[in-house]
């Protein structure tokens, strides 16, 4: 029987100690002794929220599938047991062999959100490694980062040894053989890392200067050696057929956010939404096929034993063998008794007809994110959706009997007037209105239930609106209040109901987004003032972030609220995601002029993705 | 057809909460690929029925849950196929057939039987044990003040007791009590009377608890005796 890091004791003290245990269906149990390479995965988050990600399922898999490699994970300890870590001094477990990650060769940390950055420190402090990258030696593990945060890694370039760009399946090995290498060889550290800044997709942070001009926006941003490259390009699975995909995925025995088998139909969206930044940076758009996928669907609801199984992508829709894949789910689905959930579906007829089958109308809803209440303003940020659409498609769900519609928009995108804000409210009334001249008295089978939720827009990098100024916060509350008075203005206010997001939050979020260098210290800070779980709305504190900002004069509305200049150097310009600036600022200007781009399937607006001769772009 | 399935849990599977072992469960009986009988409706589940619920930290030998079937193979076929998907600390120990119109597992409980340990060495202190035990059994009632977050009363223990005993040399305490719905005992509540007729107070912490199996009644009519309380799977029968 394997033993725990925790004592007993400390188990029955702390909320949901299966959080700890390990020993998962499917979880991989190695012989320490015959691997050459330890990899501690992390997501720097709780339990329940990193083991409902997919990116890792697929890498633990991977990393397994090598003889020499084992690879476990790490989770964020919950604040109860952080405290009685730090009280006791227990250094930080993997789940698998709960051995000290300290001892291990990697550790690996996903990046998936900016308000998890606090976290990450907390990871390195309770395992004892150092938090800054230049005070590690050999004792300790190589940290490395990888996700869409990476995109810009500058705001957490002092405590990475190394970051990995783009898609993990690519170039791992060639970086575990040459750590292998360095370590038999009994290279230093410094060496290793060098030499690793020569392979693909790999990032090595303190291998690069960065000099500044008077104003505070990049002058350079420079390779301190000759064979260094001055630009990292993103690994990109090219054939998703051939890619590693985990056919035995651990099991949680606790409930999680995601607790069903996970098909991913296929990677990148042909969409090119101005305000997304996952549009862009996975890009080309690549699918993989459904025959493959009905035989995945298969064997992992056997291996797992899930009852629930879902569609992942940026937008099902779009997937060309939908309806293929749909007709099978929904006969090998009924027969095992699993349910199908279908996110990112375009309303439209046949998603009506594929959701009768799968759902229960009653107490579903129907989800439309127009994003933005005008039309202008949504050809500004390009997305797709008409008026039309969602009145149509609307018309056709309330026939079906479904009368709970949710909507999604953001406040505060680029060019926005009252007007925009005012034509939400009305589109909503709009729709509630439809409801009743759709639906005869008689036939009516509850009242019709409006939810709009609005959230902050945040300007990401390789996003056409990486050089708009965010909304001061004031802003976002003003607009969040005219939105709201103007839907209590509706004739169909009472079946309206409206949520928006803190904005202190997004602030926040927005300042790491577009971030530089100089954020590290203000990062670790805040971190040694008490900020961590700042993804957590109870744990935020906003007061603390604010004051470490002053007292260390970073000016906050330098990263968010400034006009950037067309010829500015972004921190994140050394990045190759395919997608290269001037295509993006082609869409910054057409984006003002409220001018639409047609999506990748109907006309290829030459992004730069073509580089990677993969998925839809069109063979060079 | 209603299977009665027998399992243990121990090791660190012992800090999986009540609603996560049925979960646990539910995939489990998946994964094994046997025919289990499904509920109608738009959200069709296992019908499966547990007998009690076991607390996080105990570990068990005599845990049981009721699972409705289509069709069977043979009860021995159907244990083999769950524990080859188990994970480390779940056994399977036992799986039977009901007979036609048997009360399920959870209606069914009448007592469970455990083992208790103190694992801290010294403690629990200057108690003997037996002697406790020869007190406690000749009261003819037990007071127990029962505090919790929503519930705040006194209990009779003693007519909840159908057997104790203990061993000062080892440091255990074996006990029998009632573990109905109605009237469930846990097994601190009597540790903590014995040790309260001497003073003493333990962290419950440091008890250690096994469930050594539950019972029911074999005279369904008869009072809740030792003699008349057999484990829950003797009811069932091999096929």
């Amino acid at each position: 029987m394997r033993k725990l890091a925790l004592s007993d004791d400390i188990l029955m003290t702390v909320e949901k100690p299966a959080r700890y245990i390990g020993n998962e269906i499917n979880s991989v149990m190695k012989d320490k002794d015959a691997v050459q390479v330890r990899f501690a995965m992390c997501f720097p988050d709780v339990y329940e929220i990193g083991m409902s990600h997919l990116g890792i399922q697929i890498l633990y898999d991977m990393f397994n599938r090598w003889d020499d490699v084992w690879c476990e994970r790490v989770y964020s300890p919950w604040v109860d047991l952080d405290r009685i870590m730090r009280e006791q001094k227990i250094p930080l477990f993997a789940m698998e062999s709960q051995d000290p990650i300290r001892d291990f060769d990697f550790l690996g940390i996903t990046i998936q959100y900016e308000m998890c950055y606090t976290n990450i420190l907390q990871i390195l402090d309770l395992a004892g490694i150092p938090l800054l990258a230049a005070e590690r030696t050999w004792e300790h593990p190589i940290v490395i980062g990888g996700g869409p945060c990476t995109y810009n890694p500058e705001p957490l370039a002092d405590f990475f040894d190394l970051f990995y760009m783009g898609e993990g399946e690519t170039d791992y090995r060639e970086l575990l053989d040459l750590y292998q290498e360095c370590r038999e060889n009994g290279c230093s550290r410094v060496e290793f890392l060098h030499r690793a800044a020569a392979i693909h997709s790999i990032y090595v942070p303190s291998l690069y200067d960065v000099s500044y001009k008077e104003d505070g926006t990049i002058a350079s941003f420079m390779p301190r050696f000759p064979d260094v490259p001055e630009r990292v390009q993103k690994g990109l699975v090219q054939d998703m057929d051939s890619a590693v995909y985990p056919m035995k995925p651990v099991v949680p025995y606790i409930k999680v956010t995601q607790d069903r088998v996970v098909l991913e139909i296929q990677r990148g969206c042909i969409r090119g939404c101005r305000f997304c930044q996952a549009g862009q940076i996975y890009r080309p758009v690549r699918e993989r096929s459904a025959a493959l996928l009905k035989d995945y669907a298969h064997t992992m609801l056997s291996s797992t034993g899930h009852e629930e199984i879902s569609l992942s992508s940026l937008s099902s829709s779009d997937y060309s063998e939908l309806n293929d894949l749909l007709d099978y789910l929904i006969d090998e689905c009924s027969e095992k008794k699993v349910n199908i959930s279908l996110p990112s579906l375009r309303i439209d007829a046949f998603s009506l007809d594929v959701m009768s089958k799968v759902q229960d109308v009653r107490k579903s809803s129907l989800t439309f994110a127009p994003e933005a209440g005008s039309q202008r303003l949504r050809n500004v940020i390009n997305k797709g959706l008409t008026e039309q659409n969602i009145l149509e498609g609307a018309a056709e769900a309330f026939q079906g009997g479904w009368n709970h519609v949710k909507l999604y928009f953001m406040l505060g995108l680029p060019t926005e007037t009252d007007e925009d804000i005012r034509a939400i409210a009305d589109l909503a009334n709009r729709i509630a209105a439809l409801f009743y001249d759709t639906v005869p008295k008689e036939k009516r089978t509850g009242k019709i239930q409006i939810v709009v939720s609005t959230s902050f827009f945040v300007p990401k990098p390789f996003t056409a609106f990486q050089w708009a100024p965010q909304n001061t916060r004031q802003q976002f509350l003003d607009k969040a209040y005219l939105c709201r008075q103007a839907i209590m203005s509706q004739l169909n206010q009472k079946s309206i109901k409206y949520n928006w997001h803190e904005a202190d939050v997004s602030v926040m979020e927005g300042v790491f987004a577009r971030g530089d260098r100089k954020l590290c210290a203000v990062i670790l800070e805040a971190y040694r003032r008490g900020c961590f779980y700042d993804a957590w709305a109870e744990f935020y504190k906003h007061d603390v972030w604010c004051k470490t900002f002053a007292d260390l004069g970073v000016d906050m509305d330098f990263y968010t609220t400034r006009e950037r200049s067309e010829e500015e150097i972004f921190p994140w310009d050394f990045i190759d995601c395919g997608v290269n600036k001037a295509f993006l600022l082609r869409e910054w200007h057409k984006a003002l002029r409220g001018e639409v781009s047609e999506n990748c399937k109907v006309k290829c607006q030459g992004c730069g993705a073509m580089v990677f001769d993969a998925g839809i772009c069109p063979r060079k | 057809m209603v299977l009665r399935i027998k399992f243990a849990k121990y090791g660190p599977v012992k800090f999986i909460g009540h609603l996560d072992v049925m979960r646990y469960f539910q995939k489990a009986v998946r994964r094994a690929g046997i025919d289990v009988k499904y509920s109608n409706g738009f959200n069709p589940h296992q019908v499966m029925s547990f007998a009690a619920p076991l607390g996080v930290g105990l570990e068990s030998r005599g845990e049981y849950f009721d699972l409705e079937m289509h069709s069977i193979t043979s009860t021995e076929d159907i244990k083999n196929r769950l524990n080859a998907v188990m994970a480390d600390g779940f056994e399977i120990l036992r799986v039977k057939l009901l007979p036609e119109k048997s009360k399920n597992a959870m209606a069914s409980v009448a007592a469970a039987e455990y083992e208790v340990r103190f694992a801290m060495p010294g403690e629990p202190g200057e108690c003997n044990l037996e002697e406790g035990v020869r007190m406690l059994m000749n009261r003819s009632h037990v007071d127990y003040h029962k505090q919790t977050r929503k519930v705040d009363t006194h209990i009779d223990l003693r007519p909840a007791i159908y057997s104790l005993s203990a061993d000062q040399t080892t440091g255990t305490i074996r006990m029998t009590v009632d573990a109905s719905s109605a009237g469930n005992i846990k097994p601190g509540f009597v540790v903590d009377a014995l040790l309260e007729q001497f003073g003493c107070t333990v962290n419950p912490l440091h008890v250690k608890v096994t469930r050594i199996d539950t019972y029911t009644c074999r005279d369904e009519n008869a009072a809740v005796t030792l003699s008349n309380l057999i484990p829950l799977d003797d009811m069932g029968m091999d096929a």
